[in-house]
């Protein structure tokens, strides 16, 4: 599957795609890679976005699943528009990452893995995401926002909500 | 973005160019950059592999490894091709050094692999970045791309007759992956399950062909040591512990950050004056001195602590990731515990039975006992659990698990005495949400 009129990605992935299997010694590298890049696109992992990926990787959708299955960034349902994954880890846990996970619960009216009612914003508990020494902090999609307060995670929540067409809530 | 950190006992090596702007090749090559690749090219793969152990390197992973003898490993002769791979896929609790050096030195992990390709004989390195740092893998992208486009990589680098390419890589959020033999499992396309060892890599590694895998900050340490010479980084640390370290000090702590100290330099003076001290004027009450694996320390056993592969081991815990995680008297350790190993039962892969089975109970048993609804016999259940894990699965995340598992009871048993008969937590704070 080369051609773009056959593809569920825009033209660009599929391009990007083309390329990504060529990059290694072997086809299959590029499925771990191609999976999250395309889970970008089209925001989780559907039915269609697995066959596609596995006729380019050259392997049956099973074996996607079987694998997609043990990352956890992969999804299989859709999440908000803006991802928020709260790290409460040790390093975080120890400078508020749990009263920032609480704070955002109230403030979005989720808890882990809810989507809002407008598909603007989910809510994740995740784990260490390796930025400990800034701590406590959360990754938007995949922007990081580091030494939180609670005020500081409003104003983070300001900025998606503009930058996603909606004035304050 | 994050904030960089400085005090006047630091020995900036690794670091010496954050904040310089050396992501941008041109000022990269400005501040001395390339220059021990194209040493390496001259001088050939026994010099370097010399120089390597006379750094007296050793993995900066965790295992501590001497590198120059783990590059020695690899056969010259190979039916197959070599590669080098570079570990960054950093997720050890309490560990961000390698953010830092994918930041604000790309190029020094892109010279790194090729001096290690060279040495080893591979003419391709992959580097692996954990999914979550995709803004630092377009910055690595970037660099890839810019020394490609000088000819620093390719058929013939530095217009040489030497081929070596360069191929970064994506994870997608796995712990284990961060394990060598399931790093190239998860490269190949696959679930990131361990191998069984022997082979080791060094022999049959990725795609079946000799593979030298190391950390990221054990690359980007390389040129600098090719650059001063293996004995005058060797000086640098302790005594069979080479050179500086990235410490990455969280936790409560004044001034938490990355510091680039020597080896073997004190861990109370790191966190009472490197970092501050704690936060607060509280009391320090434990540290983890080398990310969530290492057995925890008491402040006692600190005083005289030297950072240093040996004599962290000597007392009791380990090196590690070099992610010092401190902890004030306010912290109740049983939900510390808790923590961690509901981490390590999330992340465990389920492939042997002592570890999937393991981390759970102890995750149970645990949850439940924080909860105020332990009982005696839980205490020796939970260590004796703990202990029957050790040393009996494929890849270290079993032991990962149980080791500050059974350092937390053993040091802090009264405390886990204190949360018997219903009590409530004496630090009780965040009990619904460690439920959910």
């Amino acid at each position: 599957m080369t051609t773009e009129s056959m593809s569920i990605f825009s033209p660009q992935v599929a391009a990007k795609f083309d390329a990504l299997v060529e990059k290694y010694p072997a086809r299959r590298s590029a499925l771990v890679p191609m999976l999250l890049y395309a889970q970008d696109e089209i925001g989780y992992l559907s039915d269609a976005l697995i066959a596609e990926v596995a006729e380019r990787v050259g392997i049956t959708p099973l074996e996607v699943r079987n694998v997609a299955t043990y990352y956890s960034m992969l999804r299989f349902k859709p999440v908000g528009k803006y991802n928020v994954q709260v790290c409460t880890n040790i390093s975080c846990m120890l400078r508020g990452g749990y009263e920032i996970f609480e704070h955002l619960q109230d403030r979005l009216g989720i808890g882990h893995k809810g989507v809002t009612a407008d598909g603007l914003f989910s809510l994740e508990e995740v784990e260490c995401i390796g930025v400990c020494c800034w701590a406590p902090a959360i990754q938007v999609n995949y922007d990081f926002h580091d030494d939180l307060t609670n005020q500081k995670v409003d104003a983070v929540l300001e900025t998606y909500r503009a930058k996603g067409g909606i004035t304050n809530a | 973005m994050p904030k960089l950190v400085s005090h006047p006992d630091e020995v900036k090596v690794i670091s010496k160019r954050f904040g310089m702007g050396a992501a941008a090749i041109d000022r990269y090559i400005e501040l001395g950059g390339y220059e021990s690749t194209r040493k390496a090219l001259t001088q050939g793969s026994e010099w370097i592999i010399n120089e390597m152990k006379a750094s007296g390197l050793r993995g900066r992973g965790g295992a501590g490894f001497p590198t120059g003898l783990k590059w020695s490993f690899v056969p010259k002769q190979s039916a197959k091709p070599k590669y080098v791979l570079v570990n960054g896929d950093e997720s050890e609790p309490g560990t961000c050094k390698d953010h830092l050096i994918f930041l604000h030195d790309p190029h020094a992990i892109i010279e790194g692999t090729i001096i290690a390709g060279l040495a080893i004989g591979a003419k391709m390195g992959f580097i692996y970045l954990r999914g979550e740092y995709r803004y630092l893998l377009e910055i690595m992208e970037k660099a890839v791309a810019d020394a490609y486009a000088k000819g620093f990589l390719g058929k013939n680098i530095f217009g040489s007759e030497t081929e070596f390419q360069v191929i970064t890589q994506s994870g997608a959020g796995a712990y284990e992956v961060g394990e060598e033999s399931a790093l190239m499992e998860s490269l190949e396309g696959k679930r990131g399950v361990p191998r069984i060892k022997p082979p080791f890599p060094a022999v049959v590694g990725l795609y079946g062909g000799p593979t030298v895998i190391n950390n990221a900050e054990t690359i980007a340490a390389v040129p600098h040591i090719l650059g001063m010479g293996g004995a005058a980084y060797a000086a640098l640390g302790s005594e069979r512990n080479g050179g500086t370290r990235l410490f990455g000090i969280s936790g409560h702590v004044e001034r938490p950050g990355i510091y680039e100290l020597p080896m073997g330099y004190n861990l109370y003076k790191m966190i009472y004056e490197v970092a501050g001290g704690i936060r607060g004027g509280r009391k320090l009450k434990a540290v983890v001195p080398g990310g969530s694996s290492t057995p925890v320390l008491l402040p006692e056993e600190i005083v005289n602590l030297g950072m240093d592969f040996d004599q962290v081991g000597k007392a009791g815990s380990m090196l590690g990731s070099g992610g010092v995680v401190v902890i004030d008297d306010q912290t109740c350790i049983v939900e510390f515990a808790l923590r961690t190993i509901s981490f390590y039962a999330h992340e465990s892969c389920g492939w042997c039975i002592p570890c999937r089975e393991g981390t759970d109970w102890l995750n149970k048993s645990l949850t439940r006992f924080h909860a105020g609804f332990g009982t005696m016999k839980d205490i020796d259940n939970i260590q004796y659990l703990a202990e029957n894990m050790l040393g009996r699965t494929f890849c270290p995340l079993g032991d990962a698990a149980a080791m500050p598992t059974i350092g937390f009871v053993k040091k802090f048993r009264k405390e886990f005495e204190e949360h018997l008969g219903g009590k409530p937590c004496p630090f009780a704070k965040h009990l619904e949400v460690a439920l959910v």
